[in-house]
């Protein structure tokens, strides 16, 4: 046996290692990247530029006139608000970016100012700050903002409002498609709904943009797949049941898909976060909640669209959806 | 070996859980198998993987304390000025859920003193001054991993001997959770056990002595493992090991060649060491809420642990010694030593060439579940596995923001749980609402801090709200 006496005493070993400070937290000690709430925001950002192009394409400066205002005046009420609650200011978190532009794609051109600025501050004051600002606000805050401005002022937002005869631009000239579909039984061309080459709300005209925008989110994990795809498959299932009760029809389900803001509602406004099931069962309800109202909307309400009030419909279900969706844990409920 | 009947009872009366796995379902374990959810923290373990384990120089003093297991602390055998060999007896308890201490160098024994854990527990303990000569350098090694290592003797052993042994030994868990070794393979009549899975996974980032274990020293770890399926009755041996350290699988199955015990690749990813998560994704079978590996007929053991019964039973010597990854971008040489039980940690730096500059945190333990260590005078444990030093760029705290409920937490949990519901309760101290989301359930992996994009301490949170979690 090989034998060796102590060599250094463990008062020597400390004194050189404890001259230097370490901290104290508890674990986990490592974070998974650099992903924080405000990259999320900025990748919904990116998503929406498709969205943002073929709008100041298809409507010109009324696209960037009420683009601009909606989220000038979103981030000049965030910052309003968060000074007067006398917190930091979260305008840094991109979050009120957001708002405004779902908010401008969401309202008409033919809208004058005083709605933009109104709705958004009905989006941020009462969509948001009154529940407690971010992530804890119960109803999507641009759908909340549009719903405040198309209650009070309906001629500029009911469905003759998207019509200015003496507009400049020959597409504000024309009425929307689902509008002209409900009341003039005019069935509007599949390829002007794909492209977005129709009248109607600043992002919902352009299917290929919402699309594209839309798979991105997914495929970045930012929007929960399972909400555009349930939302999306009941939609279709119900406009493919309809168009089968009624063969000879010119309106076929893919009009109703590619028409109306079903695509923009079901990619970037039923998808908010903080507004949708957190557990992937709760989600597919939700977005079936969607499809399934949007749908009815459009077929027996006086609305020519009904995206708006489904998705808010859904959002005060969502506290209920998630009790009832929690998921059974590996190994059984106790 | 044994053969045990396999008739396990899935319906126990009054079980308020049913089991749903077969006795005899993934008998084929061909493949590499997997869990869902989790997550894949950057390895870092080429900072250490290929040093061979050196053995620390002998210190001049180890401070051993006398609870470094789950279970009832023990009572002291020995008092001060008195004079210990390599391997005496120290301190025990009568308490079945409960481990024996022993000297991990020879010396004479100091007043006893208290020293902080980790853990934040403060335990009693027996401090050693070194004096006369000690084993140390290559004949240590030997002595506790080296020789010819019988893999076929488990038959020549009664159970009740070897759990004997193994108390006696004072072995426990050497994974971290140090779980006394012989309450597990005591065997239970009322809950039968089937497989012995022996667990080489290591799935913590940094960490890398398990692997250099299976690499060097595979002999003990089958023969203990051989020991251990004798014990508890279990009919078959599985050995896990992740799919980023073949040269050990292989290691392992050369080893284990003749013998009962097989080796089976498991998916790379965090964190697949939990026992729940290899038994699932092993055998495919739930481990019950609430509930152990016991009930599903299965005994997850730790390679090390293997290693330490093979020790106590064959050769009649104590759990003293064990291999500690010295690991981290804050030391300055990253190391896998063999060290005697109570050395301080910081003895173990100094070894390593100290700390770096921008060396910001020691833990004990890896990054996902290690704890901080405020002192570095405090001991090293028999659960202590890794002593990985971060640097200020590893910890950098950002700024906590609101939950936006992105889901990202839901998504990666192993046990299927929503997390940020769980720890908005424990915030809100409303516990109505964490037994809805099934607050027990959870085994503080860390998955959901690591991922969540607005940084909420979501694991620090489950975990203290657990421990205020009335009783009722």
């Amino acid at each position: 046996m090989a034998e060796e006496t102590a060599k250094q005493t463990p008062a020597a070993a400390e004194s050189s290692a404890a001259s230097q400070a370490v901290s104290v937290a508890p674990g986990p000690h490592v974070f998974g990247g650099s992903f924080t709430t405000r990259r999320m925001m900025i990748d919904v950002l990116i998503g929406l530029a498709p969205v943002l192009a073929a709008s100041i394409w298809i409507f010109r400066l009324y696209a960037v006139k009420q683009i601009a205002i909606c989220v000038g005046s979103c981030l000049i009420f965030e910052a309003l608000l968060t000074a007067a609650r006398r917190r930091p200011c979260s305008v840094g978190d991109f979050s009120a970016v957001v708002t405004g532009l779902i908010l401008a794609f969401s309202l008409p051109g033919t809208a004058p100012w005083y709605v933009g600025v109104i709705g958004s501050a009905a989006a941020i004051g009462i969509g948001k700050f009154i529940f407690g600002g971010l992530g804890h606000n119960i109803f999507n805050p641009a759908m909340l903002g549009r719903a405040f401005v198309m209650l009070a002022f309906t001629t500029a937002l009911a469905a003759p409002g998207y019509r200015d005869e003496n507009a400049t631009l020959k597409i504000i000239t024309q009425a929307t498609p689902m509008t002209a579909f409900q009341q003039e039984k005019k069935v509007a061309l599949l390829s002007d709904l794909f492209w977005g080459t129709t009248n109607g709300s600043l992002g919902e005209t352009s299917a290929i943009a919402c699309l594209i925008g839309g798979l991105y989110l997914c495929l970045r994990r930012t929007a929960s797949w399972e909400i555009p795809a349930a939302a999306i498959l009941t939609a279709v299932a119900i406009g493919g049941a309809i168009q089968l009760t009624s063969p000879g029809s010119p309106w076929t389900v893919l009009h109703d898909l590619c028409g109306g803001a079903l695509l923009l509602g079901a990619f970037f406004i039923a998808t908010d976060p903080v507004t949708s099931p957190l557990t992937p069962r709760g989600k597919v309800v939700f977005g079936i909640g969607i499809g399934a109202l949007v749908m009815m909307m459009r077929r027996v309400s006086s609305y020519p669209e009904g995206v708006m009030f489904s998705v808010l419909i859904m959002n005060a279900f969502t506290p209920l959806i998630n009790r009832w969706t929690i998921p059974r844990p590996v190994g059984g409920r106790v | 070996m044994s053969e045990s009947p396999i008739a396990l009872d899935k319906r126990r009366p009054g079980s308020i859980y049913e089991t749903n796995m077969s006795p005899t379902a993934i008998d084929d374990l061909r493949g590499i198998r997997t869990f869902a959810r989790g997550v894949h923290p950057p390895s870092l373990k080429h900072l250490a993987r290929e040093v061979p384990v050196e053995v620390l120089p002998s210190p001049g003093a180890v401070t051993v304390p006398l609870l470094q297991h789950t279970g009832a602390p023990c009572e002291p055998l020995v008092k001060p000025k008195q004079a210990v060999t390599l391997g005496q007896k120290i301190g025990s308890s009568e308490t079945f859920i409960s481990a024996a201490v022993h000297a991990s160098i020879a010396g004479v024994v100091q007043m006893g003193s208290v020293a902080t854990l980790p853990n934040g527990r403060h335990v009693r303990t027996i401090p050693i001054q070194a004096d006369g000569q000690q084993l140390a350098g290559k004949a240590l090694w030997e002595d506790v991993f080296g020789g010819d290592w019988l893999t076929d003797a488990a038959g020549r052993f009664e159970p009740s001997a070897i759990v004997q042994s193994v108390r006696e030994a004072g072995v426990v868990g050497l994974g971290g959770a140090a779980f006394p070794t012989h309450v597990k393979i005591t065997p239970n009549p009322k809950k039968p056990v089937d497989t012995l899975l022996v667990n080489g996974c290591e799935c913590e980032p940094y960490l890398t002595a398990d692997y250099r274990l299976m690499l060097e020293a595979p002999g003990p770890i089958v023969a203990g493992a051989m020991l251990a399926a004798h014990a508890c009755g279990a009919g078959r041996l599985v050995l896990a090991v992740e799919d980023d350290k073949q040269a050990a699988a292989e290691a392992m199955e050369k080893a284990a060649k003749g013998t009962l015990l097989k080796v089976v690749v498991v998916k790379t990813k965090y964190p697949m060491g939990g026992e729940r998560q290899l038994v699932l994704a092993v055998l495919k079978r739930e481990v019950p809420t609430g509930g152990l590996p016991l009930d599903v007929g299965v005994v997850v053991m730790n390679v090390g642990t293997a290693a330490a019964v093979a020790r106590a039973v064959l050769r009649g010597k104590p759990l003293t010694h064990r291999i500690v990854s010295v690991t981290g971008r804050g030391v300055a040489i990253p190391k896998n030593l063999l060290v005697p039980i109570g050395v301080s940690y910081g003895e173990l730096i100094q070894y390593c060439g100290g700390l770096t500059p921008q060396a910001a945190r020691v833990l004990a333990g890896g990054p996902m579940m290690g704890q901080a260590v405020p002192a570095l005078s405090a001991p090293v444990t028999k659960g202590t596995s890794g002593v990985v030093v971060l640097t200020e760029e590893d910890v950098r705290q950002v700024q906590e923001t609101s939950c936006v409920r992105c889901g990202r937490c839901v998504d990666v949990c192993p046990l299927r749980l929503v997390p940020t519901k769980i720890a908005l309760a424990s915030r809100h101290k409303d516990w109505d609402l964490a037994r809805r989301y099934y607050v027990t359930a959870c085994c503080e992996c860390g998955c959901c801090a690591y991922v969540c994009p607005a940084r909420i301490p979501l694991t620090q949170l489950i975990r203290v709200g657990k421990a205020h979690l009335p009783k009722n």
